[in-house]
């Protein structure tokens, strides 16, 4: 009978494996990429090393020596203490962050207009007390100006009614709401001393809620070139809410994460977070192999860095509040091995 | 996760080199390896010296990059929080936001204009 491994489903739930079928597992994985994304196939030395890394029986994998990356930690400091400053602090001297993230509850551009002032002051104070690189992020999520909660008409309301032109018209609403709270937060931020503004899972309400996002980041990096900004995108594939709506002459509906980078890229950003989700019902080895296979391209062309969202459900670490460390580790390694990322 | 990550292919944070690699990424949007050659040849120190703790200890304090305090291991009398950033920015030749409006704050005749 073959020996049989310790692994990890995409929800955290422990499974047992033999190598053969991991191995199958990986190959599967790159495929759905392929079949989905038509990306090239990850090469045989790659798959090779992905199947050592989910084969072995260690608790824990880690990068050689000298090939660790940068980790920027979006939304640092779990929220428990009830003190965000400090949190930052302790990020930065007990979890080995490279940069750190200040953040409202309510991770929302729209939410934190509402508090910016205290935010701002938050930043202001927690730059006196820290030594690393200190953002800050929220979500640009323009489904929170359409009715009932904004003023935009509700495309999702409309959609299915096959109400299509007014649909479309009430994200373009929304968009230019969006770009207004978006750039507010970003000059008052930057006045209290932010080193870079987070646009963390753009995109998440589809093609519309990207191109704020984008417009955004242009005007940031012609007013302000020294100041970071990084876009981390919501998902592997962009959603066409809108449909036809473009940035510099390339459609966003339908993009993967190569044509996420070239978009992101030529509207200023310096860090792209490519993201790909993970199915909870396949196995570490399946998702980590599609979310290499899908990312690929994008590490082998950037010229900006590349840091992988790898949080809990997406880069093949499992949608659990308490990835495993055996799991997180394995995703880390074999992400950053791989991808030749810049960061995580 | 976060711990878990900083273990498995983190940098190391202040304890090495890992804000000064960082802080050339977010700024300059230099890509790691770049970043990496960049911050060595200003520290004058090898690539792998930058995630070496024992390495960029005693770098840091030559430098004045700031230290994280370890228990019985204080650094009063070295720079600290804003004070190392000053001396990031200038060992980094990068504009440092928080530093440049500590400046603006803390000149009187700007304060007043």
């Amino acid at each position: 009978m073959a020996h049989r491994i310790p692994t990890r489903l995409g929800d955290g739930s422990l499974a047992e494996m033999t190598p053969a079928e991991i191995e199958a597992d990986l190959e599967a994985g790159v495929e759905a990429a392929i079949r989905r994304a038509k990306v090239d196939p990850l090469a045989s030395d790659e798959l090779a090393h992905l199947l050592d890394i989910f084969t072995s029986p260690a608790r824990f994998s880690a990068v050689d020596y000298g090939d660790e990356v940068v980790l920027s930690f979006d939304g640092a400091g779990n929220g428990d203490t009830g003190l965000p400053v400090t949190e930052q602090v302790l990020y930065q001297n007990h979890h080995g962050a490279d940069s750190i993230e200040l953040w409202h509850h309510d991770y929302s551009y729209k939410a934190v207009r509402t508090v910016l002032s205290f935010q701002a002051q938050m930043m202001k104070d927690a730059q006196m007390q820290t030594v690393i690189p200190l953002n800050y992020g929220a979500m640009p999520d323009l489904g929170r100006y359409s009715k009932p909660d904004g003023s935009a008409e509700n495309w999702s309301q409309l959609l299915p009614l096959g109400k299509i032109e007014e649909a479309r018209r009430a994200q373009e609403d929304a968009i230019g709401l969006l770009e207004h709270d978006m750039l507010i937060v970003a000059e008052t931020m930057i006045a209290a001393g932010a080193d870079g503004l987070d646009f963390d899972t753009a995109g998440a309400a589809g093609d519309a809620d990207l191109l704020a996002t984008l417009r955004v980041v242009r005007q940031i990096r012609d007013r302000w070139p020294d100041i970071g900004v990084e876009v981390g995108q919501a998902g592997e594939l962009v959603l066409g809410m809108h449909g036809q709506l473009e940035y510099e002459g390339r459609r966003l509906a339908g993009m993967w994460p190569l044509e996420q980078l070239r978009a992101v890229t030529a509207a200023g950003a310096t860090i792209f977070g490519p993201a790909v989700n993970v199915n909870t019902t396949k196995s570490l080895a399946w998702n980590t192999a599609r979310a290499c296979a899908l990312v690929k391209p994008v590490t082998a062309e950037a010229t900006i860095p590349v840091h992988m969202n790898a949080g809990m459900g997406v880069g093949g670490v499992p949608m659990s509040p308490y990835p495993p460390v055996d799991a997180t580790s394995r995703a880390s390694r074999a992400l950053v091995d791989i991808l030749k990322l810049d960061g995580l | 996760m976060a711990s878990t990550h900083a273990l498995a292919s983190g940098m190391g944070g202040m304890r090495t080199a890992g804000d000064l690699v960082a802080r050339m990424q977010i700024t300059r949007g230099m890509r790691l390896p770049q970043a990496k050659h960049y911050v060595a040849e200003r520290l004058g120190c090898s690539v792998l010296d930058l995630s070496d703790t024992i390495a960029m200890h005693d770098l840091r304090r030559d430098f004045g990059l700031g230290r994280i305090q370890v228990q019985d291991l204080t650094y009063p009398d070295q720079p600290g929080a804003i004070e190392a950033k000053f001396h990031i920015a200038e060992t980094l030749d990068v504009p440092v936001n928080s530093v440049e409006c500590f400046k603006r704050h803390t000149t009187l005749a700007r304060v007043r204009s």
